[in-house]
């Protein structure tokens, strides 16, 4: 029994982690809360939703989803939030990004209807048990593409020039504008990739509970921006452990204390640790200067 | 006041008016803490629920009169504004936004459970109390306590706050005084505001306090002008009146609206009247008449 609630807690908590791992990247450069990420997210879930009941497998759905939300990623990044780059307050960004996240649920309400859709069963339901433990090859794969593409993300980061990059803009951005490295660029790349894991997110939470809707996006965005923070923001793998601690605190919660204080436990949680530790768990700890 | 005034106005634009006087006293709670000291709070609607629960709680159980029950639930909510205001101490920025919107989901969640609130069905029958006359009274006090305080030793200490803490504290600003003083007084206007909300609409259920209140309170914080108190009201007003106004799009409301953030912060970044200040308005128009 406790071994099934947390494998169920670390296959929410990796969908978590996919999305939060977009808020902390895009804050580790530009210092915004991208209140649109949790919209990119339930739009990638429509994608593939689409894409699956146009008779795609579900993985090439899953890649055709992140294609459309790197493209809409940096759609957003140019439209609203460059314009405002370098000449206002991070404030007026926050507002703009929160009127693209109502502007695009609205928008997905309009085309899809407010009701909830359900995705087919593209993977089987089949499990299969490990001892005590019984596994479905549904959460397998779940795990299997979240392991992937976290690994893979790790991998760019630390070894590719766009990488580096990245790195080296998070560190200071002005620094790497004279040092030759185009920050616009990169900054439309981070929104690119972030999207793109919010994306594969949305999919396979779609798979997993077999349903969508156009105002998901509000909740799992918070939820993965309090996992980005507990794991102290701007920092990726900080964001990984992060989403799959709160995936597995929110299961437990509902499991052993009460399943009608769902929400509220998460985020109880994520306040008692930051009273104890300020700067969340992976968090560098900022040393205030005159 | 009202019975006089209804002679005259349609009751949907008193309705309106009505609605721009909360929205009004709500938004220069927030802009204690977040506009003038730079505490960045995205839960703000969680301290109108304590207000609007408490409140309609003591009329409906107690039948408390209508000034007491206002009372309490402004009381109440300062007293969990004195507590949140705490962890400021040791948070900064987005971790402390983080801390203000758990704390108001907690809030949603807990009356979302919560017996003598009605749990997910809310409350109804509140005695409608409150009136255009009576909300007009407390804007303008609000309005003229905000403005003294903004003036005071105490407003300049949370101004100085918000600009630079290091320098503040080193010209002998207490710190830990102010910041949860800044919490306590926004979170008092809240529960003022969220009181006068209950008794107004006659029924109230946890997801009126939802995240996307406590946003539009803080967009209307922002877009008017991060601490200046005409820019806050004139912020209540434009987006109390949009979403009526954008009821000839119907079912696009919402889609303009989110656009119209967009654009109004691409073409006034610093908010509508963030770098207009009255006073110096003035003194150019006086100084011209001089030259005159």
């Amino acid at each position: 029994m406790f071994l099934e609630q947390l494998l169920n807690g670390i296959t929410l908590g990796s969908t978590y982690a996919l999305i939060a791992l977009g808020y902390t990247m895009v804050y580790g450069i530009i210092q915004l809360i991208n209140f649109a990420h949790g919209e990119v997210y339930m739009i990638g879930a429509f994608v593939g939703l689409f894409l699956v009941a146009m008779g795609a497998n579900i993985f090439l759905a899953l890649l055709g989803a992140m294609l459309f939300c790197m493209l809409l990623g940096m759609t957003i990044e140019r439209v609203a939030y460059r314009p405002l780059r370098g000449k206002s307050s991070r404030l007026s960004a926050l507002i703009s990004a929160i009127g693209v996240s109502i502007f695009l649920s609205t928008l997905m309400a309009l085309l899809a209807q407010t009701n909830t859709r359900s995705y087919p069963e593209v993977i089987s339901n089949r499990t299969f048990n490990l001892g005590s433990l019984e596994l479905s090859v549904l959460q397998i794969s779940i795990l299997a593409v979240a392991a992937i593409l976290m690994i893979g993300l790790q991998l760019m980061i630390q070894h590719t020039r766009l990488g580096k990059a990245m790195r080296a803009s998070s560190q200071d951005l002005d620094a790497s504008y004279l040092m030759g490295i185009n920050v616009n660029r990169i900054i439309s790349a981070t929104f690119a990739i972030g999207s793109a894991l919010a994306a594969a997110g949305g999919v396979m939470v779609g798979v997993y509970y077999h349903a969508v809707w156009p105002y998901m996006g509000m909740m799992a965005g918070l939820k993965a921006f309090a996992a980005a923070i507990l794991g102290g923001i701007g920092s990726i793998p900080g964001a990984m452990v992060g989403g799959i601690t709160l995936g597995v605190l929110e299961i437990m919660g509902v499991a052993y204390i009460s399943p009608s204080y769902k929400d509220a436990i998460a985020f109880g949680i994520l306040i008692i640790v930051l009273l104890i530790r300020p700067q969340g768990l992976f968090g560098k700890k900022i040393v205030k200067k005159v | 006041m009202d019975a006089f005034l209804m002679q005259y106005i349609d009751p949907y634009y008193l309705r309106i008016l009505v609605l721009i006087g909360i929205n009004i006293i709500l938004a220069l709670g927030l802009n204690i803490t977040t506009g003038v000291t730079g505490q960045l709070s995205m839960g703000h609607a969680g301290f109108m629920s304590l207000g609007a629960y408490t409140s309609a709680i003591l009329s409906l159980q107690f039948a408390a009169p209508f000034w007491a029950a206002l009372l309490c639930g402004a009381l109440v909510a300062a007293f969990f504004g004195f507590l949140i205001g705490i962890p400021t101490l040791r948070l900064e920025g987005d971790y402390l936004a983080m801390v203000t919107i758990g704390f108001a989901e907690i809030v949603r969640v807990f009356f979302l459970n919560f017996e003598p609130g009605g749990k997910a069905v809310g409350l109804s029958g509140i005695p409608q109390n409150t009136t255009f006359g009576i909300v007009l009274l407390l804007v303008i006090i609000v309005i003229f306590f905000n403005a003294r305080l903004l003036k005071s030793r105490l407003g300049r200490s949370m101004y100085a706050i918000r600009e630079n803490e290091i320098a503040a504290e080193a010209c002998g600003v207490n710190i830990t005084r102010i910041k949860v003083l800044a919490f306590t007084i926004g979170a008092f206007l809240g529960g003022l505001g969220g009181a006068l909300y209950a008794h107004y609409m006659f029924f109230i259920r946890p997801q009126d306090f939802a995240f996307m209140q406590s946003i539009e309170l803080l967009n209307m914080v922002i877009l008017g002008g991060m601490g200046s108190i005409p820019g806050t009201i004139l912020g209540a007003i434009i987006l109390t009146i949009a979403p009526e106004l954008l009821r000839i799009v119907a079912e696009y409301r919402l889609l303009f609206y989110g656009a119209l953030l967009v654009l109004l912060m691409i073409f006034r970044p610093n908010g509508l009247l963030g770098d207009v200040r009255i006073y110096d308005l003035r003194k150019r128009w006086m100084n011209k008449e001089v030259g005159a």
